[in-house]
């Protein structure tokens, strides 16, 4: 823009960088806390936000090793970390895996194929998603236990029940790969009919390949999405061993046992990765924030 | 053509499991189940048998899991809405009934010592006493099945009796033991050492009624609570599960101990969910306003740090809020009490609470804000701007007559949503607060800061009670406030789209 300045501009820019500059200290400020509490001896505030002492008493723990306390006594973990992470880990993945494979099919027959009721199943399914979960909590508890009476390996304290339960919300899914597929000329598919493919040939041998990119993105999206799920977790998962990192997190903090130290070890060491993980995928993440709600 | 000769052989395999398990869910009462599983089911077994189907095919597996995981708990939580289904009313009515006429009471004099002897892989249990000595045929122990064996007149030579320490070790095996000895009498545990006679405490009349053995007492069934209840009013347990229509909602309309917690959980959460969206947007677009000014250097340094919070898993965050808030470890009041010298209850008052809940959710919310207005700046002409500049406008006016104007009508109905999701945010109050401090006498604990969702969760999971017909029926009621929201959501996508 060829718009001229004057001389205030130059304080006006200092000012923003000095608002800028406040607010990400306060902003950031927990996040940068609960680092250095982790590293900090002891479960309780000591007057210094900068330790300043290191102690990897709360690292050790949180990997699940005892810790000799200066006392000579054995300290034990508290609790399991690290089969929490593994849970969780296994459910995100396996959630994320079925997820892909089931809104991929229903995204290439949204894309390309014609049928009745088109637009009004992709349409309904997308409104049903503003339905969350954790208004249907009591009925999905209630289905999981009668599933459970039938089938147990599907049933309450479950990581198997968990996975279906997480399936339900594909339509998002659906609706981000069906945008990518639509991007890719019909006539490569076409080609392949002419010389003889199928449907199922045109779509897994031709199209699926080149929309791979797609395909790693909402892996990724469902796979946070499933990892940071807490209610249909708590409800169906209640054994300490069996939950998830989400569900387990909150028992560190018990108004009568205040494992401050412990859980800021065991928060960074679970929560760096995903968010890591997370900024890696934000491009994708914001545009699928925005697809749906300003292109329509 | 393999697959496709796989696929006729299985189908009748397939056709044969889906009736089996059908038939099961049936019978167990469960019938909204097992239309939901014969609908799915069939559709299933259609889509991939008939030759005419072919988007469906690729379909289904998305269709039958919105299907059974969405649309089904919802309608099941309406049905449960018309429900008295409770930890007292658990089971159904066979269930029920079938329990309350197992139980026993002893005849007292009737005592008999008994030891355990071992035959092969099994056992036998010898009745000791005066009146001669009964015997059992071998058995397994096995706890989870209730055995039904005949008595006889001993005779044989048996091992040498279990110590008393096996005895111990086997007798939740033994309490599932009934013996009958040849008058019919029957025998059951009734102490380490003993077994003794005993008969049905309840026994059913022709039309039901259930009369108890030691008082005489008649209990009627009662279709409309779900117990079995006498003339006096006496419920006995435990219940089981009927239709009571439209009670919970009456309950929740027009009982005024009910109906007064119910209005302030239902104004906080209409209040948190407004404040957030106000607070996060105003925070939103001004960061985003900021960032999108190009003199200012490090744009994208300081766009990446500022997204920090949403990168940041929630149920991680909102954790490590409670531990800084906290009253006496925390290091928020740590830097107050240096600071000022106060040390605020946050947990403990219910102002601070929410003023808390506020804080840690603008916190959560307004990277998301940040980032859509960014998308939607950079949509604004920037030759709007170059004539408000020939004019002489200041940046407080380009901002108010310019740029809020064109960003709130493609944002309203994306802060609609928000509003939905933060009146259903479950996780930021049920890691925070827990929904406390709680609101002293009332009927169905409720607290201060619980939001409707919570306060749902709370009914149905945390206290005793359980009152699962109650908690789907504010579930209900929720899912309509959230269709309406919907419905005003599509109404301001078509106007943006006008």
């Amino acid at each position: 823009m060829a718009i001229v300045r004057g001389k205030q501009a130059r304080w006006r820019v200092f000012a923003a960088h000095a608002v800028l500059w406040i607010f990400l200290a306060l902003t950031l400020f927990p996040l940068l806390a609960i680092v250095s509490i982790s590293l900090r001896p002891g479960n309780f505030a000591t007057g210094h936000i900068i330790p300043t002492e290191i102690s990897l008493e709360h690292w050790k723990l949180a990997l699940g090793l005892p810790y000799q306390a200066s006392d000579g006594s054995l300290v034990q973990p508290p609790f399991p970390v690290l089969t929490w992470l593994w849970n969780s880990i296994k459910v995100a993945t396996l959630s994320a895996f079925l997820i892909v494979a089931i809104s991929t099919t229903a995204a290439y027959a949204f894309a390309r194929l014609k049928f009745r009721f088109q637009t009004p199943i992709l349409n309904s399914m997308l409104l049903l998603q503003m339905f969350p979960p954790v208004l249907a909590l009591v009925a999905i508890y209630a289905i999981f236990e009668t599933i459970g009476s039938y089938v147990p390996a599907f049933g309450l304290e479950t990581h198997a029940g968990l996975v279906m339960a997480y399936l339900g919300g594909v339509a998002t899914h659906i609706w981000t790969i069906k945008g990518y597929f639509e991007t890719i000329p019909v006539e490569i598919e076409e080609c392949a009919k002419v010389d003889g493919a199928t449907h199922w040939q045109a779509f897994s041998r031709v199209l699926l390949p080149m929309a791979v990119p797609i395909l790693m993105v909402v892996f990724v999206l469902a796979f946070i999405g499933t990892i940071i799920e807490y209610p249909v977790a708590s409800v169906l998962l209640r054994e300490e061993g069996n939950l998830t990192l989400a569900v387990g997190s909150k028992y560190f903090l018990h108004d009568q046992r205040f494992l401050w130290g412990d859980f800021a070890a065991a928060a960074v060491l679970s929560g760096l990765p995903i968010t890591l993980v997370f900024l890696l995928a934000q491009r994708w993440i914001v545009s699928g924030l925005t697809a749906g709600g300003v292109k329509g | 053509m393999s697959v496709a000769l796989l696929l006729r052989l299985l189908l009748p395999a397939a056709v044969l499991g889906l009736l089996y398990a059908l038939m099961g869910v049936y019978a167990s009462g469960q019938t909204l189940l097992a239309a939901m599983l014969l609908a799915v089911g069939a559709l299933a077994i259609w889509t991939y048998s008939s030759p005419r189907t072919g988007a469906l095919r690729y379909l289904f597996p998305g269709v039958a899991a919105a299907l059974v995981f969405v649309v089904f708990p919802m309608l099941y939580t309406f049905g449960l809405g018309f429900s008295n289904y409770s930890a007292r009313n658990l089971l159904d009515f066979e269930r029920a009934r079938a329990y309350l006429l197992e139980e026993r009471i002893r005849e007292q004099g009737s005592e008999r010592e008994f030891s355990l002897h071992r035959e092969g892989d099994g056992l036998r249990l010898l009745l000791t006493g005066a009146a001669g000595e009964l015997l059992t045929p071998r058995f397994r122990p096995d706890a989870e099945h209730p055995q039904d064996l005949p008595l006889v007149a001993a005779g044989e030579t048996l091992a040498a009796p279990l110590a008393m320490a096996e005895r111990v070790a086997l007798l939740p095996a033994l309490r599932a033991l009934r013996l009958r000895d040849a008058a019919g009498q029957v025998y059951t545990l009734s102490s380490l050492r003993e077994l003794a006679q005993s008969r049905p405490l309840y026994v059913e009349a022709a039309d039901g009624a259930l009369t108890d053995q030691l008082s005489g007492t008649r209990y009627q069934p009662d279709a409309g609570e779900g117990f079995y209840t006498s003339a006096s009013g006496e419920q006995l347990q435990p219940g089981y599960r009927v239709n009571v229509g439209w009670r919970h909602y009456a309950r929740v309309f027009t009982e005024p101990r009910f109906r007064a917690p119910f209005l302030s959980v239902f104004v906080w959460t209409a209040v948190f969910a407004g404040m957030t969206v106000l607070l996060t947007t105003a925070l939103g677009l001004l960061l985003a306003v900021l960032l999108n000014w190009e003199d200012l250097r490090y744009r994208t340094t300081y766009r990446t740090l500022l997204f920090l919070p949403y990168a940041v898993p929630g149920f991680i965050s909102i954790l490590v809020f409670k531990g800084l808030f906290n009253q006496n470890f925390g290091e928020i009041n740590a830097i107050l009490d240096a600071l000022i010298g106060v040390k605020p209850a946050w947990f403990a008052d219910p102002l601070l609470a929410k003023i808390m809940l506020l804080i840690v959710n603008v916190w959560l919310g307004y990277p998301y804000i940040m980032i859509l207005c960014t998308g939607l700046l950079k949509a604004i002409p920037s030759d709007l701007y170059e004539a408000s500049a020939i004019v002489g406008a200041g940046p407080l006016t380009n901002f108010f007559k310019i740029t809020a104007p064109l960003v709130i009508k493609p944002l309203a109905p994306l802060l609609v949503s928000a509003f939905a999701f933060n009146f259903n945010n479950f996780v930021l109050i049920a890691l925070l607060t827990d929904g406390r401090p709680d609101f002293l006498s009332t009927k169905i604990p409720a607290g201060q800061t619980d939001i409707l969702v919570s306060y749902t969760y709370r009914i149905a999971f945390k206290d005793s009670g359980s009152d699962f017909g109650l908690a789907a029926a504010i579930s209900t009621l929720i899912f309509f406030l959230v269709a309406a929201m919907s419905l005003i959501n599509l109404r301001l996508m078509r106007k943006t789209q006008q």
